[in-house]
């Protein structure tokens, strides 16, 4: 099967049903994608198909054949971070770091869908996204200040 | 290794005629339900197959069809939210579906998969049973108060697709869900309410999503306060992690009292 990982084509021999989580970690490497609780619940393994936000361990590995998918990996462009990391290193919105990758392709998608976005619209966002070391305050305050 | 296999269909009549043919074959849509439970090893019966039916774009879309709206069955949550006709006359759908989960949820959840899941605890289960929708399937159209026939049993055949849901346009249903916080969560209970005609569907209370007939009975008579105290007797709550048995009767009675004022 193919598809398209944060701009270049992968080529993969593998089950479908497999999880789309577990293949970008163990098969292409790429651990940027993090798993927490596996169910749905957390966002932690959030990544992007086609451009939407979704969780990686709900997809079936071959429901993405054909499709573009992009990871935390591919948000940055070489060494050059977008101005939401630039803005998550600035306002201390990592803690632990688990949560991080999720929280920015989820916010990814709010920048890109609207750039004027209230506090409540951040957070109604982000609710799929848990943090488990209760930083909300730092992360709402990195997206707001692109907002602007 | 245990390995399932993974089909992805040319056609909806493809996904049908495989559907048919293949022993321990199970149809996944948006994964939200079924990737968990394939992923822990849970399904009963142990799919050999698993049969996508994510991408097919029959099954995808929101129409006008007469006097109803037609919902793809692999529609996913944001689609049925964004939809101006739904937006427009089923506004109380819209609801339910943006209290399911959060955005990423949203993407992937379909109104069929919530309906072959069958959980009582379904979110928008309890709105396709106030508006009376109809679950069109691969052969026939099932009439929603038909549909759930035991816990998580329903009047599917098991070869049967689910390919549409329809909703009668021009009825007024109002929908509350109470669960521990707005987002990602399960419901303590869930309801849609209609007063003409009177439906009462509520969700969480008892092994199905159910219709509260007597309640519906007494609001039928235009009896506001007989239907509150009678809802009490229609649903069957358990404790279990979520809530207890108490506390449910408790809201559902409160909950049904709120909706009912809410609506003429």
């Amino acid at each position: 099967m193919r598809f398209t990982l944060n701009g270049r084509t992968v080529s993969l021999d593998v089950v479908g049903t497999r999880r789309l989580l577990d293949v970008l970690r163990e098969d292409l490497g790429a651990t940027g994608t993090k798993e927490g609780c596996g169910e749905g619940e957390c966002g932690a393994c959030s990544v992007l198909i086609d451009g939407e936000v979704v969780d990686s361990c709900l997809i079936a590995v071959g429901q993405v054949e054909g499709r573009e998918v992009t990871t935390v990996e591919g948000l940055a462009d070489g060494g050059r971070l977008t101005a939401l990391q630039q803005a998550f290193i600035e306002h201390g919105a990592a803690q632990c770091g688990i949560c991080t990758p999720g929280m920015l392709l989820a916010a990814h998608v709010l920048l890109r869908n609207s750039k004027r976005l209230s506090a409540d619209a951040v957070r109604e966002g982000l609710a799929g996204n848990l943090c488990r070391c209760t930083g909300y305050t730092k992360i709402i305050d990195a997206v707001l200040s692109c907002t602007k | 290794m245990h390995e399932v296999k993974f089909i992805r269909p040319r056609s909806l009549a493809d996904a049908v005629e495989i559907y048919r043919r293949t022993p321990g074959c199970r149809p996944l849509a948006g994964g939200t339900d079924l990737m968990v439970m394939l992923h822990a090893r849970t399904l009963r019966p142990e799919p050999q197959v698993v049969l996508d039916l994510w991408s097919l774009a029959e099954l995808k879309g929101v129409r006008r069809v007469e006097d109803m709206i037609e919902i793809g069955a692999a529609e996913s949550y944001t689609g049925i939210i964004a939809s101006p006709d739904v937006r427009q006359h089923l506004p109380a759908l819209a609801a339910a579906a943006r209290t399911i989960g959060a955005a990423q949820i949203q993407n992937r959840g379909t109104l069929g998969g919530n309906l072959a899941n069958a959980s009582p605890a379904g979110d928008t289960l309890p709105v396709l049973l106030a508006y009376d929708a109809v679950v069109v399937t691969d052969r026939r159209a099932i009439p929603i108060d038909r549909f759930f026939t035991g816990y998580r049993n329903t009047a599917l055949q098991p070869d049967e697709l689910i390919t549409a849901v329809r909703l009668p346009l021009g009825r007024q249903v109002v929908f509350r869900k109470v669960g521990t916080r707005a987002a990602q969560a399960i419901s303590k209970i869930v309801m849609a309410v209609s007063r003409g005609p009177a439906r009462i569907a509520i969700g969480s209370v008892a092994e199905v999503p159910l219709r509260a007939r007597r309640a519906e009975a007494a609001l039928d008579r235009g009896d506001v306060e007989g239907a509150i105290a009678a809802v009490a007797d229609d649903i069957r709550p358990i404790d279990d992690v979520r809530s207890t048995a108490a506390y449910r009767r408790m809201v559902t009675q409160n909950v049904l009292r709120e909706l009912l004022l809410s609506v003429r």
